[in-house]
């Protein structure tokens, strides 16, 4: 662990950036789904690597937070490292893996398994904040479909997958209705988590930091996931079990353990799986 | 097993130490200083100061060498730096008439009051690699009177205070090109607030100038060859020093605060003209610090196109299209989106996976029954 960083403000930002960002967080915890521009500053690490979820959190901590960090559910993958390490280097602040534990979790890509309770705050890293940024990607044109709540396009989309795989063809980034107005982009995380986000006691927060965006879901929102009657949206699921932990419930990323191909599947949620192996154990 | 395909935190710790080991090379040989990049890699500075937006080229030296010579890399390590900065305020417009010229050359007439300048140029040069100064001799210079050392280019400078007028305000004259319009509304930071569509001139051509050589260079050759053609002639390159002035409050006036060495480019092109308006020259700008040619052309020509709109030509090629240059020429922004994909994307991957297996497990029952 490298020792705190001098010269710097806490959490690196200095205040009046902070309260910049807390000024569009709040615009954007008062209309759900809503992208908020914001004036995103260079970060020390690189766009695309969390810079939109790094000045988040930045500018939600306090001294007394306890900070966790995943990266593809895990609290060891290099680029959570990196972060925590940025946080405890230029904030000081406690950090665990224990998802419980945490009062802040910045995430990519996942949602924990365990249940997320009031008082935590979520924070996402968004690649791409636009969900209709692949149908149309003209900011200027979106900007207009999501004031004229114009969102069948999106539908049609969904109904070409149908028409051509015979299911819909999205695993993540699966778009999701917020509060029953905007269409909002969940970031990269599989479909497997969409249902977690919805009326969820824990705040939401999500940081685009290349693309200079906020967007929010307060605690207790509704977050559905699009869908057709006929069509309902279904989550991914597996024949097999955790290979370590034995669990059934979990999102389980596949590891190729030969060169002949052998796969085992483990929870992707390392700190989840730890928790039931010691159960198991005790 | 499992532990270690996820990585950890002791490989990142190895990797910076095997990181500092290469950047600095074999021990034996000394190590470079600043004062060396400063000068004998002036050029390489003078990217990363425009890029980076930050100009220092002390500082700019030391991106280079912590980079290893990876600019964009350079550029990034500025920009960061760059970010925890105070602004102190916004200095007076600069007035590159009255620059000390260094290099001035006009492609559009055979003299031009003020004369044609050909300072420090690569451009007649015979590239033929020069094995003098790979012996660690110095090439032997043709005039020995003739020290073009960054010192004696102060003095070469001309030292004339009299102002040299741009050659297109010249030609304004005649309103034979448009005179240029100065902004309808203060300008703005871009690295303070986020870029909203559809952007004025002055945030365009800010965007531009810290916009990747590479990719501006492209854009532009791309309208030579016909994608969006602007018809463009070099009206005006002129490099030198000029006088930065911040206005103090408690005087009422500004006062010099420094020099900037730059280099200004006036593109002239072809308009056919509309209903209201004559055919007539229109202008493209670029500015950069430094001696930046290639740069500031390339920006020059950029900006014209992007001008489209205003001149109400069909916009069909990408150099033209202000939202497809503008969210795609920061180069820190770009490097950083396609190198993110280093990342793990395990979870994403495997939701495709399990897609794809389920897609062709149902396309193996259809085609069974």
């Amino acid at each position: 662990m490298q020792a705190e960083l001098t010269g710097y403000n806490f959490a690196y930002l200095d205040e009046q950036t902070k309260r910049m960002i807390r000024r569009g967080l709040l615009k954007a915890v008062a209309v759900p789904g809503l992208q908020v521009p914001f004036g995103g500053r260079e970060m020390p690490l690189p766009y695309g690597w969390g810079t939109g979820g790094i000045q988040v959190t930045a500018s939600v901590i306090g001294s007394d937070d306890v900070l966790k960090v995943i990266d593809q559910g895990a609290d060891d993958t290099t680029n959570a490292v990196s972060i925590r390490h940025f946080f405890a280097r230029t904030a000081g602040v406690e950090t665990t893996e224990v998802t419980e534990e945490a009062s802040l979790i910045q995430t990519r890509h996942r949602i924990p398994e365990s249940p997320l309770s009031e008082g935590q705050i979520l924070i996402y890293q968004v690649p791409i904040p636009e969900p209709l940024r692949f149908i149309e990607p003209r900011e200027t044109e979106t900007r207009k479909m999501h004031a004229l709540t114009e969102y069948g396009v999106m539908h049609v989309k969904l109904y070409e997958d149908i028409a051509q795989f015979g299911q819909i063809s999205t695993a993540y980034a699966y778009p999701v209705l917020v509060n029953g107005r905007y269409v909002m982009d969940p970031s990269p995380i599989p479909k497997f988590d969409n249902p977690k986000m919805h009326q969820s006691p824990a705040l939401q927060l999500f940081g685009a930091g290349r693309e200079k965006r906020l967007y929010a879901v307060p605690p207790y929102t509704d977050v559905i996931s699009l869908d057709f009657e006929d069509h309902p949206f279904e989550i991914q699921s597996w024949d097999e079990d955790c290979a370590l932990c034995g669990a059934t419930d979990s999102f389980l990323d596949e590891v190729i353990i030969n060169d002949a191909g052998e796969r085992m599947f483990v929870c992707s949620d390392t700190h989840y799986c730890r928790q039931n192996r010691d159960a198991s154990d005790g | 097993m499992y532990v270690a395909v996820k990585g950890g935190e002791r490989a990142i710790q190895s990797a910076h130490e095997l990181l500092a080991e290469m950047r600095r090379g074999d021990p034996e040989v000394p190590e470079l200083t600043l004062e060396q990049i400063q000068n004998q890699m002036g050029l390489a500075v003078d990217r990363v100061m425009n890029e980076g937006s930050l100009f220092d080229a002390e500082l700019a030296a030391l991106a280079i060498k912590q980079a290893q010579g990876d600019m964009i890399e350079a550029i990034f390590l500025l920009r960061a730096y760059r970010t925890t900065l105070p602004r102190h305020g916004t200095s007076e417009p600069i007035e590159t008439k009255d620059m000390r010229v260094l290099r001035r050359v006009s492609a559009v007439f055979k003299d031009v009051p003020g004369g044609q300048l050909l300072g420090p140029t690569y451009d007649y040069t015979h590239r033929l690699l020069d094995f003098t100064l790979a012996a660690q001799g110095e090439a032997p210079t043709e005039d020995p009177s003739s020290d073009l050392s960054s010192h004696a280019f102060e003095t070469e400078v001309s030292p004339d205070p009299e102002q040299m007028a741009r050659v297109l305000e010249i030609l304004e004259r005649d309103t034979l090109v448009e005179t240029p319009k100065g902004p309808d509304v203060p300008s703005r930071d871009l690295t303070r607030e986020p870029l909203d569509y559809p952007v004025d001139r002055a945030t365009r051509l800010q965007a531009l100038a810290r916009g990747d050589e590479g990719y501006l260079l492209a854009l532009a050759y791309s309208t030579q060859r016909g994608y969006g053609r602007t018809h463009p002639f070099a009206g005006e390159i002129r490099s030198g020093v000029v006088s930065v002035s911040m206005p103090f409050e408690e005087l009422g006036y500004a006062l010099p605060v420094g020099e900037l060495l730059i280099t200004e480019c006036e593109m002239i092109n072809q308009f056919q003209g509309s209903a209201d308006v004559p055919p007539t020259f229109t202008r493209g700008y670029g500015l950069q610090v430094g001696l930046s040619e290639r740069k500031a052309m390339s920006m020059a020509l950029v900006d014209r196109s992007l001008r489209a709109d205003e001149f109400e030509e069909e916009i069909e090629s990408p150099a033209q299209d202000e939202e497809f240059v503008l969210s795609h020429c920061d180069n820190v922004e770009a490097w950083g989106f396609v190198s993110h994909l280093k990342l793990p994307h395990y979870v994403d991957f495997q939701s495709e996976l399990e897609l794809i297996r389920k897609l062709r497990d149902a396309r193996e029952t259809q085609d069974a029954s």
